[in-house]
């Protein structure tokens, strides 16, 4: 059981609360690895997977992680949904509500978009994802890849390299690491810093170089390179230069750093190539380790509501 | 017909009045005032605990008609108006059509002739259909009866334009009222840039945005010499930059609005409450106090609503996307009295200065005095009364209030409009 009956904000969740959702999710890793990856968990459960913005990335793992559970998962994609016909999301969750649901996982363009379903509906509520605002399934992910390759997270120094100002994964990440106890750096021109870095609770730094030997983890974010408005940086030669990843930068680093991307990756813009490649990347772990810690947060956030045990 | 107050206190700081005294009004104007006075028919008031001072005037009301009708009209609006101890609205043009021409004008005149509960003075747009390109009619709106002009809902953008604004309208003594937002700073802003865009991911608008174009149209009314008014200021910088206009002599005036004087951005916390979205956004608590301070010091003319009401199912959209603003008219005055006139950071006659005297003049309107042969446009306030904010409180169509929840002290019981009861017993006259 966690403190929260929903997952919206990182901050909805105390730092037991994570610890016991990455801990849960280390025995649905290795459910994960058996032949026949299922649990009868939550079955007779209905969790819906409202993705008003498209992400195959995310739906897919939350709707695998629903899957090994046994629960019944529904997609209620943007194509299919009435929000392109003018209803309201109010509306969409008065529907939804009348399904009889347990459990919806909301990615939307727009933040607060999961505030405005709690507020209407009885299910719980996880945030796959809104707007500019947080992420923290996906804070959640990065938190057990960076446990499982550095065997703790106290005390990890955690530079987060790129578009803070528009990430929603820095907007969950950073708070997370606060909260076990890791030091978050972010790393930006001024152009894609966050009006109020200290409010995240991260320090601020321009240049990369001049922290980089002090990383543990170095977390590239992907730039986003095709924009309405005037670009941030002068050109996507320069961004790579002055904050790409690379394998020059990566021998400045710790021998025991490694590096992040939440995906999908702009190789040779923010990561080049080879370091994508290199075994210094849990690029895959990330994307593996996500099912696992998904399932968590439903188990957790259903549990106890007469679910079945863990594995 | 005959009106006799009795016994309130009645405060005019522009003819030295704060007494209580008997006040009688005749044919929709002010008889007499003074002690003990009778009428052999007619209607009596007992005013004895209430305060009675000019009527009120809001220098900023969006009433919505035309094409609007469905958040607010020009008789709902002028009942709100009136349930919020208003003898007057002046009327913002961007309606469907914007209100750009004297037929408009004329139109929305003879509308507040026949539904209106109280007077509506119209604003006309700046620039025709508001797009901030050419010249609206201005002439032929004046000939009709528009009081002043203003693009409110948008900057004009284009400096040069702006001073033609300027420059043309002068010839008519009227006022251009502007409402500072650079857009090309703002662009997708909906909360004000700082802690609270960055905790809550909201794309910020920042205190910049609107103070540049506060600068640029202090040096533009410098230039031309058109009075300038400037409408819902929320910065503390924007306000030092008009103090300093006015002590260089600068014809500047400016407005706040109650939800910009008592409620600070972090009131959004993490609630997404889309009633609590305005433009411009609520500031920090550092800007609140120095709009305060600023109230006090005579630096700001004008306490205005604002009054934007709209939908239940705009407002229920994602914060980003639903509309900006709060309805004002029916919680303005009861604000002030909460959280300022009772804990004595203002008095009465700060009160008529800023809600009744100063906005009259920053607009050019006919002034109003508490004295015989004056119109009788009289505010009779209860300031013990205790207004509950709900839904249910409100004669406007719309319930989108920021202040929805509160439990606030005084509230109008009587409004006189050309000597006719507008309000009376806290009840809209029909
Ligand atoms: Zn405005």
């Amino acid at each position: 059981m966690l403190s929260s009956r929903h997952i919206i904000d990182i901050r909805d969740l105390t730092t037991d609360d994570i610890m016991s959702i990455l801990d849960t999710a280390e025995s649905f890793k290795e459910v994960n690895e058996r032949r026949i990856k299922k649990l009868p968990t939550l079955r007779g459960r209905t969790v819906i997977n409202l993705f008003l913005e498209p992400s195959t990335r995310t739906r897919t793992s939350f709707e695998i992680a629903a899957k090994r559970l046994s629960a019944d998962g529904v997609n209620f994609s943007a194509s299919t949904s009435a929000t392109v016909k003018g209803e309201s999301l109010a509306d969409t969750a008065a529907t939804l509500s009348a399904m009889a649901c347990d459990l919806v996982v909301v990615r939307h363009k727009y933040a607060g978009a999961p505030r405005i379903l709690a507020k209407h509906m009885d299910a719980h509520i996880i945030n796959g994802g809104d707007g500019m605002h947080e992420h923290p399934s996906q804070a959640l992910l990065d938190l057990f890849t960076m446990r499982e390759r550095a065997g703790r997270l106290e005390g990890l120094t955690v530079g987060i390299v790129g578009d803070i100002a528009h990430s929603r994964v820095a907007g969950s990440l950073v708070p997370a690491l606060r909260a076990v106890g890791a030091t978050p750096i972010i790393i930006a021109p001024p152009t894609l810093m966050p009006a109020r870095p200290d409010v995240l609770g991260a320090e601020a730094v321009t240049s990369l170089d001049e922290v980089i030997g002090d990383l543990d983890v170095a977390y590239m974010l992907r730039i986003q390179m095709e924009r309405a408005e005037g670009m941030p940086f002068p050109s996507v030669r320069e961004y790579s230069r002055l904050f790409g990843m690379n394998e020059t930068r990566l021998a400045k680093m710790r021998s025991s750093a490694f590096i992040m991307h939440p995906g999908p990756m702009n190789r040779g813009v923010e990561i080049s190539a080879a370091v994508a490649d290199s075994d210094r990347s849990v690029v895959l772990n990330q994307v593996n380790s996500g099912v696992a810690v998904r399932m968590a947060a439903m188990y957790l956030l259903l549990g106890g509501e007469g679910g079945g045990g863990a594995a | 017909m005959a009106v006799l107050l009795r016994g309130g206190r009645v405060v005019d700081p522009q003819v030295g009045l704060d007494e209580v005294a008997d006040v009688i009004v005749r044919d929709g104007v002010i008889v007499e005032i003074g002690p003990d006075l009778t009428i052999p028919k007619g209607v009596t008031v007992e005013c004895a605990e209430k305060v009675i001072v000019p009527g009120l005037v809001d220098v900023h009301t969006h009433l919505r008609e035309p094409g609007f009708e469905y958040k607010e009209d020009v008789r709902s609006g002028t009942r709100a108006a009136a349930h919020g101890g208003y003898t007057a609205v002046c009327a913002m043009p961007n309606t469907r059509p914007v209100c750009d021409t004297g037929s408009t004008v004329r139109f929305l005149a003879e509308r507040a002739e026949s539904a209106g509960a109280v007077r509506v003075h119209v604003i006309g747009a700046c620039t025709a259909g508001q797009k901030g390109t050419a010249l609206a009619e201005i002439g032929d709106m004046v000939a009709e009866g528009a009081v002043a002009f203003s693009d409110d809902g948008h900057g004009v953008a284009d400096a040069g334009m702006a001073r033609l604004v300027m420059d043309y309208a002068k010839q008519f003594g009227t006022t251009v009222i502007s409402h500072c937002e650079d857009l090309a700073l703002v662009g997708k802003g909906v909360v004000n840039e700082g802690a609270v865009s960055t905790r809550l991911g909201l794309p910020g608008w920042p205190a910049a945005g609107e103070e540049t174009m506060v600068a640029r149209d202090i040096a533009l009314a410098e230039l031309t010499g058109c009075r300038v008014h400037l409408a819902h200021l929320s910065t503390g910088r924007s306000i030092e930059l008009v103090r300093e206009a006015k002590a260089r002599g600068i014809a500047v005036t400016c407005e706040v609005t109650p939800h910009h004087l008592f409620l600070d951005e972090d009131v959004l916390d993490t609630g997404y409450d889309t009633n609590l979205k305005m433009n411009p956004p609520l500031r920090t608590a550092g800007d609140r106090e120095a709009l305060i301070v600023a109230l006090l010091d005579g630096t700001i003319d004008a306490i205005a609503t604002d009054h934007a009401p709209h939908a239940s199912h705009e407002k229920a959209l994602e914060f980003e996307i639903a509309p900006f603003g709060t309805t004002g008219l029916e919680t303005a005055l009861a604000l002030v009295i909460t959280h300022l006139v009772a804990s004595e950071r203002l008095e009465w006659k700060d009160l008529v200065r800023l809600m009744a005297q100063g906005p009259r003049a920053a607009l050019g309107l006919p002034e109003l005095r508490l004295e015989a042969g004056m119109p009788a446009d009289i505010t009779i306030i209860d300031p013990e009364a205790r207004v509950e904010v709900t839904p249910a409180l409100f004669e406007s169509r719309s319930s989108n209030s920021a202040f929805l929840g509160s439990s606030l002290l005084g509230k109008a019981s009587e409004v006189l409009v050309g000597g006719r009861f507008a309000l009376r017993n806290g009840k809209v006259v029909d």
